[in-house]
């Protein structure tokens, strides 16, 4: 296996070595050479106008994949309901069966049939694989991943999506490697190669700067993570039924679920979970929330970030931070936004005091409106802003609160 | 017989980017300033081998002895970020690094370390970043504890209790803390929550220039061509691009009492107030 550049196309323009990351090409007498630094991202290919350079001596695989078929999603629970992200994947994943012509099934695995359960038939779904036991009472990845490879090992699906939650992003691996089937991660972006018939798994690297397409080349199922709140919910208008989409009772759909059976006595954990402690009275789940109102080093103290939770309460928000913020402790951890802390992608995102480096771009740019409060004009927050201030913030927040709470206009 | 201990900390090499621009005309990247740095979250992996294997030592349990090594896969130039973990208080590095090894994915990349770990003879916790700057798929950790047969607890925000046999882990997901027992072996892996990183110190720096560090490539692990490198890999980046920003800023002018007006106006619009 090779990377090569032909010399009798190459330039020497540079604009491959401009693209590497990996400073892995170097421009020797006017011809590019790539080093031994290169990881195959394959950045250079794709910049190269002259098609001077490709990857050779891939050992062709002549694995029939035949067998596989359909689309697949785990629907995630947490405290006895489908989270979100599920309804998401749902949506998405119909629109990759309908592409390819095939069926759109679920898995679910739980100790208690969620109290949302219905709603899953809403997006078009033809199957749910129902694994119900006590012993998944808690999120124990390798008793989930065994499951989990039960039902992929008998239905075969040729694509399989989870949401890219915490807990996914450490079972799915573990189910991916079980399988030993390739595994694209936190993905923002899919589509169907219709030519090849191949899923197309595009997802964000270098902190949300560059986008890499990723493809499972040999191996079933074609596995992706998806990050939540993402993909569009959509109701699907296959649904065939007259009650538009709503209130279904089970018995509607007591065909369309398959209650897959396993045998506890081979679910050992190696887990032992002591014990869980909940979010008390302050909320950290920041992907939970429509709007983050987080507060940077602008704050200049502990105390001031009383204005920040108070407009975040006041539109039932949630407090996020600049790593600044956090490593000043005037505020914990589970707050940070950005490259080291959390990636968040709510409705509205709240920049106060912050000025924007790359490292906390990174985990708020998705966010459909960005506000952003500064006193320096050219703060790169505002680059990525959609609404931007340039001001006093402890003269523009205390406005603001008292603004939404009198309600009224003052002008 | 006194037994051996071992603590292996999992570093990667990745390129720092401190910032990325987009050429207007061709529409390609300029990057500036590429430094190639220890993956951020894997200093605190560092950090945290070092404090466990003091933990481990002040049992004063005279059978056995700790010893912590970095290990690392990558090109030839990873084995700078291995010198500084020893500087940092490591006690010795492998560097995993052959032409073969290219192109893995998080599979090939948890396999070939796997198959380096299984050298190393009583290596009992396992210690890997949350995830990378570049890759950041957290995958390589969920993988490797699977190929060796070992429990893994991503996201550990705190070592509560530490034997030769096991450990408390507490770790932090979205909305709350989860405490595990494991036996060990185990491995985990850490985000900046649980230590705050030492500095180099003045022995560990002198230690490290000296520091002998082998490299172990395919001729020593023995695996298959079709096993290593992009041909043993799952999963292919097949195009790099980047994200479109069609994207303007309104900044908003007049008076602090006009600037908040039209801010909650869009708040109303978008039905959060
Ligand atoms: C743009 C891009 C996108 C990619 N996307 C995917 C993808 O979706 N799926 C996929 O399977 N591969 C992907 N890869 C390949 C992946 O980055 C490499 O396999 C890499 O070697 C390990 O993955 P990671 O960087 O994501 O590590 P992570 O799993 O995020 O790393 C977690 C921890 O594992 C340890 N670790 C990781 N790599 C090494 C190493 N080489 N040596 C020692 N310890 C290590 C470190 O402790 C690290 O903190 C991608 C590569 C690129 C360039």
């Amino acid at each position: 296996m090779e990377i090569k550049v032909d010399i009798q196309k190459c330039t020497g323009c540079r604009i491959c070595k401009n693209v590497c990351m990996y400073d892995a090409i170097e421009i020797v007498g006017k011809k590019a050479v790539i080093n031994e630094n290169c990881v195959f991202c394959s950045a250079c290919i794709e910049s190269c106008n002259y098609d001077a350079i490709e990857i050779s001596g891939l050992i062709a695989s002549e694995k029939d994949f035949s067998d596989y078929s359909g689309v697949c999603v785990y629907l995630e629970t947490y405290a006895d309901k489908i989270i979100d992200v599920g309804f998401e994947l749902l949506s998405s994943g119909r629109l990759l069966a309908d592409n390819l012509g095939v069926y759109l099934s679920a898995v679910l695995i739980c100790r208690e049939e969620p109290k949302n359960l219905n709603k899953v038939f809403n997006y078009g779904l033809d199957k749910l694989y129902l694994v119900k036991s006590h012993i998944f009472e808690n999120n124990l990845d390798d008793i989930f991943a065994k499951a989990l490879v039960q039902v992929i090992n008998k239905y075969k699906p040729e694509i399989f999506l989870a949401g890219a939650t915490m807990f996914g992003r450490t079972l799915i691996p573990k189910v991916a490697a079980i399988i030993k089937t390739g595994l694209t991660a936190d993905c923002t972006a899919l589509s169907i190669d219709t030519g090849k018939k191949i899923l197309l798994q595009t997802r964000p690297t270098f902190g949300g700067n560059i986008l890499a397409t990723i493809i499972t080349k040999n191996s079933r199922p074609q596995m992706a993570t998806v990050r939540p709140h993402v993909m569009e919910i959509k109701i699907s208008n296959n649904i065939d039924d007259k009650n538009g989409g709503k209130n279904y009772s089970s018995e509607d759909y007591k065909s369309k679920i398959e209650y897959i059976k396993l045998d506890e006595s081979k679910f050992k954990t190696k887990y032992k979970l002591i014990n869980i402690e909940k979010e008390t009275e302050e909320k950290i789940n920041l992907n939970d929330y429509d709007a983050v109102v987080s507060g940077g080093r602008g704050l200049g103290s502990g105390e001031k970030f009383a204005m920040v939770k108070e407009l975040a309460g006041l539109l039932g928000g949630v407090v996020g931070a600049s790593r600044a913020a956090v490593d000043s402790n005037w505020i914990s951890y589970p707050h940070q936004v950005g490259q080291t802390g959390k990636t968040v992608n709510p409705k509205l995102y709240i920049a106060i005091g912050i000025s924007g480096a790359i490292q906390h771009l990174a985990g708020m740019q998705t966010a459909d409106i960005i506000i952003a409060i500064n006193k320096d004009p050219n703060a790169p927050i505002f680059k990525v802003a959609n609404y931007g201030i340039v001001g006093d913030i402890f003269d523009i927040v205390p406005k603001l609160i008292n603004r939404i709470k009198s309600g009224k206009t003052l002008i | 017989m006194i037994e051996k201990i071992r603590i292996i900390v999992c570093i990667k090499q990745v390129p720092a980017v401190m910032e990325i621009k987009i050429n207007p005309e061709t529409n390609t990247l300029i990057r500036e300033g590429i430094e190639n740095i220890i993956n951020p979250f894997d200093t605190y992996a560092i950090e945290e081998g070092v404090r466990l294997k003091a933990r481990l030592i002040a049992l004063k349990d005279n059978s056995f002895d700790v010893e912590v090594i970095a290990i690392s896969m990558g090109p030839p130039q990873s084995v700078e970020i291995l010198r500084e973990a020893i500087s940092l208080g490591i006690d010795s590095g492998v560097l995993v690094s052959d032409r073969a090894f290219a192109g893995s994915d998080t599979w090939a990349t948890a396999y070939t370390l796997s198959k380096a770990i299984k050298k190393i003879e009583g290596w009992k916790i396992i210690i890997l970043g949350k995830q990378t700057l570049d890759g950041d798929t957290g995958q390589v950790g969920p993988e490797l504890a699977h190929i060796l047969n070992i429990p893994f607890i991503g996201y550990a925000s705190k070592i509560t209790e530490i034997s030769r046999n096991k450990m408390v882990i507490k770790r932090l997901m979205e909305d709350r803390y989860e405490t595990f027992e494991v036996r060990l072996p185990a491995a985990i892996s850490v985000g900046k929550d649980i230590n705050i990183p030492g500095i180099p110190s003045l022995r560990g720096k002198m230690k490290s220039r000296s520091a002998e560090i082998p490299v172990w490539g395919n001729e020593y692990l023995g695996m298959e061509a079709k096993e290593c490198g992009l041909n043993g890999s799952y999963t292919q980046v097949i195009k790099i691009f980047t994200p479109e920003h069609k994207h303007e800023t309104l900044m908003l002018s007049g008076t602090p009492d006009e600037q908040v007006s039209e801010i909650y106006s869009k708040l109303k619009e978008l039905n959060l107030i």
